[in-house]
Order: structure tokens, then sequence, then C-alpha cells
């Protein structure tokens, strides 16, 4: 298959696009609706938080450390029977959101126990003070004051669980991981990889810059100060961090770019 | 309003125990306002936390309108209903002011009523009321950020004030604001004593925040409560640290041969016509050294040095004059030389 196949290229790429999507789409909403309780548990059972357990959040924190060291591509093969019993199947895109899901739990729940740990325990404490609960708290406070960090936070683990889909190809789930293994690597059409790697450099980089642009809107919305002036340099510092993380961004854009160039080039020398 | 007794935190960690209140009675009388004054780690803002159980008291009571709040605690970490209920009637008000920076202006005025659980109806018109009271009523749309201290401070207030409050707890206020920041909102505080008939407790390190707002006054030291009372009564007790706090004089005499003497009003005489009394009826020239005299209630407190001409041998008769008024008279430098050479 060469550049000059691209009518037979066009659907199997495109396809293998949305089986992408629709794995990550998937694995990401699972993510979040189970990480996100999670991490707010770890922050809470803590010392000194509002539920504090020290057993709860010892076992929390193990078993999500235990999941999060585990290399995904053997979290795969170890939950082949949980994937089965859950799906019906091991192969397959529905056959993938399993194992993808339950490996971004983990991680997406420590992004979340970061970013609720930086809400200022004053306004824990305020909210207290009005008589409110508990769960007014996470509520009211923990996850609507931490919501940028969380975008940011969920930003990360899609990308995250883009690189996790394209391993999950090689267990036949399909998607732009699979075609760059099966096409690529196991039959030697190197253009037809290097044109997943772009799609997937681009899809990151769009994806990372919705992200961006959304937690940046609601930041600036809340000013960054809106609790303590004595917090000021600590929000500067995180600013300052979001900054680097937006030049990361603008880099792996101008990555994305220079394999596009790249891709342009090779395309030139084979035509 | 507020009673506490025997209040005793003890912290623990790794072992070390900390006492940051060592048996604290307190006795805030309804619809006045009543200042805690100490240096930072005196246990102020612990003895605050204590009053609505944010901290939890290692052993003693709070009494807040009459129920004792320290039976409401259950036997968990957690506040039970009974005592989420009590605190929504307490509000409190933050140094650093702690509003929710994701929500506007009236949105955080309303959390309170949020939780209370009154319709969005209810909760609006009360926010916009409140916000109109502490003179915010154009920014209900605007963000905290957007605001300067001052405003997020009336912001605070107005959240505080949103459960119908019969007390406010202050906890340093104005400690993060510029002197004429703080002044407005020390105003602010008074009128809504006045006007509500809110009992006001608040703690601060700034003896100016005491001086312009208490009717009573508390100094804490290392957990305890050293000294207590209204104005008057502190200035009433000889030797109080804080009444020389609150009123401070100085002031040297203007050369030898001269009786310096440090007169105290705790609003019994009548003071405005005592120096001049004075001076008529023993035909002597007085000299104002210095004083601090503030008017409470339509009484003047404070206190003046005077300085008489004539070493202290010349100036009993005056002096004696000065305690018959009711005055609480204190003889500068040579009176305890004098009373020593006449033991010897």
């Amino acid at each position: 298959m060469t550049w000059t196949d691209w009518p037979a290229m066009q659907p199997l790429l495109s396809e293998a696009c949305w089986d992408t999507l629709y794995m990550v789409g998937w694995s990401t909403l699972i993510a979040v609706v189970g990480g996100l309780p999670l991490g707010v548990l770890l922050v809470l059972t803590d010392r000194g938080g509002l539920l504090q357990s020290v057993v709860a959040n010892k076992v929390i924190g193990q078993v999500v450390n235990v999941a999060r060291s585990m290399p995904f591509i053997i979290l795969m093969v170890a939950l082949m029977s949980f994937t089965r019993t859950v799906t019906g199947t091991t192969i397959g895109r529905e056959a993938a959101i399993v194992p993808l899901a339950i490996g971004a739990i983990p991680f997406f729940a420590r992004l979340v126990e970061t970013a609720v740990r930086e809400v200022d325990g004053g306004l824990v404490e305020a909210v207290q003070a009005m008589g409110g609960n508990t769960w007014t708290v996470v509520r009211k406070v923990l996850v609507p004051e931490a919501l940028p960090s969380l975008i940011s936070s969920a930003t990360t683990t899609v990308v995250a669980l883009i690189g996790y889909s394209a391993m999950a190809g090689t267990v036949g789930a399909g998607g732009l991981g699979d075609i760059a293994i099966r096409y690529g690597y196991q039959r030697f059409e190197t253009q037809l990889m290097w044109i997943t790697v772009g799609i997937l450099a681009v899809v990151i980089s769009l994806i990372q810059f919705a992200g961006d642009y959304a937690a940046r809107a609601l930041h600036r919305r809340g000013g960054g100060s809106g609790a303590a002036p004595r917090l000021r340099l600590l929000r500067d510092r995180t600013l300052a961090a979001e900054t680097a993380t937006a030049g990361t961004v603008a880099a792996e854009t101008a990555t994305a770019g220079t394999v596009a160039d790249e891709t342009a080039a090779d395309v030139s020398k084979v035509a | 309003m507020i009673t506490t007794s025997g209040l005793t935190k003890v912290y623990r960690s790794r072992g070390r125990e900390v006492t940051a209140l060592d048996g604290v009675d307190l006795h805030v009388r309804e619809g006045e306002v009543f200042g805690v004054i100490g240096q930072s780690g005196a246990g102020k803002s612990s003895l605050i936390r204590c009053v609505n159980l944010l901290e939890r008291p290692t052993s003693g009571t709070v009494t807040v309108a009459g129920r004792d709040l320290t039976a409401l605690t259950g036997r968990g970490p957690r506040a039970g209903k009974e005592l989420r209920q009590a605190r929504s009637r307490i509000g409190m008000v933050f140094q650093h002011f702690n509003l929710l920076s994701s929500r506007t202006v009236q949105d955080n005025v309303e959390l309170p009523l949020e939780i209370l659980g009154r319709s969005g109806k209810e909760r609006s018109c009360r926010a916009l009321e409140l916000l109109d009271l502490v003179g915010l009523a154009d920014k209900a749309g605007a963000y905290p950020a957007q605001l300067s201290g001052g405003q997020k401070q009336r912001v605070g207030i107005a959240r505080a004030l949103a459960g119908d409050p019969k007390v406010l707890l202050s906890d340093e206020a104005t400690s993060a604001l510029d002197p004429e920041t703080t002044r407005s909102i020390l105003q602010l505080l008074r009128d809504l004593n006045r006007q509500l008939g809110l009992t006001v407790l608040l703690i601060t390190h700034e003896m100016d925040v005491v001086k312009s707002v208490c009717d009573s006054a508390a100094l804490m030291e290392k957990g305890r409560i050293v000294e207590s009372g209204t104005v008057s009564e502190l200035l009433a007790t000889p030797g109080s640290e804080l009444a020389a706090a609150l009123f401070p004089v100085s002031g040297d005499a203007s050369g030898d041969d001269r009786t310096v003497v440090d007169v105290t009003f705790h609003g019994e005489a009548a003071t405005q016509t005592v120096v001049s009394q004075l001076s008529r009826t023993y035909n002597i020239d007085i000299s104002i050294l210095g004083a601090a005299m503030d008017t409470v209630g339509g009484r003047q407190v404070g206190r003046m040095r005077i300085e008489l001409p004539g070493p202290y041998e010349e100036n009993v008769v005056p002096i004696g004059f000065l305690r018959e008024q009711g005055l609480q008279i204190d003889v500068l430098g040579p009176e305890p030389a004098l009373v020593q050479g006449g033991a010897k």
C-alpha cells in the first residue's frame, strides 16, 4: 500500500480514528466517574481530613498505587477474564474499554487528589461554620473550586488514554494503534505508520488545547485569588506552571508540525 | 449570649502536647461587641473556633444563646445535624474572607441559604437585601477576584448574616486590610451590632480594633484569659495591662519639683469639671501632659496624666481631693521613694 492508494487507506484510517475516539471517550467517562470520588475520598480520609480514617486512606491509597504501578499491557492481559464477564469478549473496542477504564481510574484519582488538596482549607472551614456537612463541602467547595485543575487532570488522562489505547491495539482492540502495529510494523508499511503517528499527534494537541483553554477560562473567571492574599504566591507559581504546560503544548504542537512536515517530505519522495 | 466555662484545648501531634486553651471562662453579654486581644499563639483562634465547635474542645463547655453546644457534638469527629443547625445560627467572618472564587458575590451570599434549603427566589431576595445592607448592591454579579479586600470582607459579612444569626464571630476580620478599610469594616460591624442587636465576638491582635468598637474586652496570654471586663471595668482595675494599652498616656515631668499623677476616669465622675475644679479649689496651675479619653455611652472614660507644681508632700491634699471624686490616682516617680523613706 503506498500513498497512491489513499482511497484504500482513507476508510481504514477513518474507521480506526473513530474506534480510538470511541474507546478513549468511554474509558475517560468511566475514569472520571470512578476516579473523582476516589480522589476526593483520598483527601477526605487523610489525616486531618473531614472523614479522617487512617485505615480507609491506606487501603484506597494502596489499591491506587498497585493499579498504577502495573504496566498497562500486563493489566490488559490480567483483566481478560474480567473483561469477558463484562463484555462477553476480549477482542474489539468494547472489550478494550474495560482495561482502559480500570487503568485510568487510579491515574485520574491521583490527579484529582492533588487538585482537591490545593483547595484552601479556609473555604472548607467557612462552609462548616455555615452548618454544611461533608457532602455539602464536597459538592459546593472542593469540586467547584478545584474545577480548573480537574479539567487539566481530565485532559492529561485523555492524552494518557490515547497512548494506552494504541497499546490495546496489540490485543485486537482496533483503533489507530492497531493500524500502526499491523500495517506499519508487521507489514512494513512505514508511511501508514507515520500517518497514524501524525493523526495521533494532531488529536492529542487538539485535546490538550481544548482542555487548557477550558481550564484557563474557568481560572480567569475565578481570578485565581478568591481566598487569600497569602496564597497569591502559591497561585502565581501554579500559573507559572500552567504557562509552562502551555509552553509544552506549544512544543508538542511544533513537534506535530515537524511530523507533518516529515510526512509531507516522505510523500514528495514517494511521489 | 456566649458563655464558655473551663474551656481547654490540647493539640496532640506526634506525642507532643500543646495547650492552646487553658481553662478559659468567657462571658459575652447579649448585644455587646466583645473583643479578645492577644498576640499570635495566645490561643485566640482556637477560642473562636471552639465557640462554634469548628475545633472540638478537649474539656469545658460552650453555651451560645442558652444552648450547650458541647452537648451536641456526638461521639464521632463529624458534626451531627443538631450542631450543624446551631452553627447556621452563628455567623462567622474570616481574616482571609474565604469566599468561593468559583461563585459570584451573590452566589457566595446565597451559599448559607442553600445549605439551609431555602428556595431559589427567597435566596436571591435575601442575598440582594444583604448586599444592599453592606453597601455592595452593585457588585452582585462580580466575582470575588474583581473586588478589593474591603469589599471582599463586606461580602464575607453579608454571607455571615444570611442565616439570620444572633451571634457573629469575627476571626481577625480586619487584619488583612489597610487602616482606612479597617475603620469602615469596623464601623459596619458596629452599625450591624446596633441595628440588628447582633452580639459580636471578635478576636484581634490590634488594640485599635478593641478601642474603636468593643464594649468589653479580654486579654489573652498563653491560652488563658488574663483580664476581662467592660472597658470601664478594666479601667477601674488597678494595674490593668489592657487599660494601659487601650488608653496609653505618656509625657515626662517638665522639671524637678513637680508631681506627675495619672488620673483614670471610668465613667463615674464628672470628668470635664474635675481638673478645673481642682485648679480653682486649691489655686494651683495644672498642666496636662497627656491624655487618652473616649466617650462610651455618654460617659467619659480614659486616662490623663497631669502635672502639679511642687513635690509630692505639697500635693497630698489636692491628690486626696481627686481620690474623693472617685477617681483612680496613680502617682508616678517620687511617691514610692517617699513611702520607703517614711518606712525607714
